[in-house]
């Protein structure tokens, strides 16, 4: 079965009025689905440090717990941390959501299968860390709920969504990982935190 | 010369004392007391990771969130966070490790001594200021000092902390306790 999702609809849908949501777009192809789906100065995207998407957004999420936050990543970058999934099963910040398009692909350096493609299941391990939400998604119809969870379930939350293995256009964020910084942190601590 | 300092306790006073709010560590038999003080402070969020590796994601996380954060690990796990470090010196997030050495004086393991005598090269390769320590009354002094130059100038900086201080001996003590 051959996934039919495209992956920059289903971001565009999960960052559709996106409210204070903060977000950890993962290297590669879900920095650019989170730029395509609008640039935003609470959105850091990670141009390196592959595998450590998913533990940015649990320092995130620990030191913000009323605010929601949203770490898309791909499959690739989730298989290389997946000790994360662990640490975060222990720490079960509840504003945080985990979310992996997958294509089972490593689609920057030229497509080649994950472990995924082989039937390594994300959602599995997640739920085995004690994630108490975790499912793989296949369907159009699952993605408004799953937009609902990520602003409003308790979690920790992780979702894969199986998504078609196919090149977007690139849409580059920022590459300035200053600037990048510097900007989430004004706009979510304000202008103080440019003398913190 | 006997040392009387409890330079675990020190160290948990300057972390306090500078607002630190996550510990990330990955244990070792040097840090067992101050992971322990640091897990009784209701102040500080302690959280145990799998791999040295994913404190450095932690800490950029923290202080996207206006958190500042150390983290605690044996020499041996500074290989594990090569190549995340590029993400501390890129994004310049400030970035304090206070790192118990081993495979160097005294050690008893031959397998530790690679990754031991390379470490400072390591991170110093990789923008971090190192700041070696051998005598635990300067501990307090020099956990302090990377405090300041990490908040104030948004580098890493590690502290070395000898197996001179340590003790060679109190490995397996320390273990068994």
């Amino acid at each position: 079965m051959s996934a039919t999702l495209k992956r920059r609809d289903v971001v565009a849908q999960l960052l559709a009025d996106r409210g204070d949501l903060l977000v950890i777009a993962g290297l590669g192809s879900t920095a650019w689905d989170c730029t395509a789906a609008g640039d935003h100065p609470l959105s850091f995207p990670l141009w390196g440090a592959m595998g450590q998407a998913a533990m940015m957004g649990l320092g995130l999420a620990l030191a913000q717990p009323s605010r929601r936050v949203l770490v898309v990543t791909g499959d690739g970058e989730m298989l290389m941390g997946m000790g994360s999934l662990a640490t975060i099963g222990v720490q079960r910040p509840q504003n945080l959501s985990v979310v992996v398009i997958d294509n089972e692909r490593y689609g920057e350096t030229g497509m080649q299968a994950t472990h995924t493609a082989s039937g390594v299941d994300l959602a599995a391990v997640a739920r085995a860390c004690g994630f108490p939400n975790a499912s793989t998604l296949t369907g159009e119809a699952e993605i408004a709920a799953l937009r609902a969870a990520i602003h409003a379930q308790p979690g920790p939350n992780f979702a894969t969504v199986k998504v078609a293995a196919e090149k977007a256009p690139i849409i580059l964020p920022p590459r300035d990982g200053g600037l990048l910084k510097a900007r989430f942190r004004r706009a979510l601590l304000g202008e103080a935190a440019d003398s913190q | 010369m006997t040392e009387t300092i409890d330079w675990p306790l020190e160290i948990h006073r300057v972390l306090s004392a500078a607002k630190l709010r996550q510990i990330g560590y990955v244990p070792d038999a040097g840090h067992k007391r101050l992971i322990e003080l640091c897990h009784a402070d209701g102040a500080m969020r302690t959280v145990p990771l799998t791999t040295e590796e994913e404190g450095i994601g932690l800490a950029v996380g923290a202080w996207l969130g206006g958190e500042r954060c150390a983290l605690l690990m044996q020499s041996s796990g500074v290989g594990n966070i090569i190549n995340a470090l590029g993400t501390i010196k890129e994004c310049r997030v400030p970035l304090p490790m206070l790192i118990t050495m081993r495979g160097e004086y005294g050690e008893f393991n031959p397998w530790q001594v690679p990754m031991g005598q390379a470490t400072p090269a390591v991170l110093e390769a990789m923008g971090v200021v190192v700041q070696p320590v051998r005598e635990a009354a300067g501990i307090p002094a020099a956990v302090d000092a990377a405090l300041r130059l990490a908040y104030n100038s948004y580098v890493a900086s590690a502290v070395l902390i000898s197996q001179k201080v340590i003790g060679i001996k109190s490995f397996q003590e320390q273990a068994e306790k």
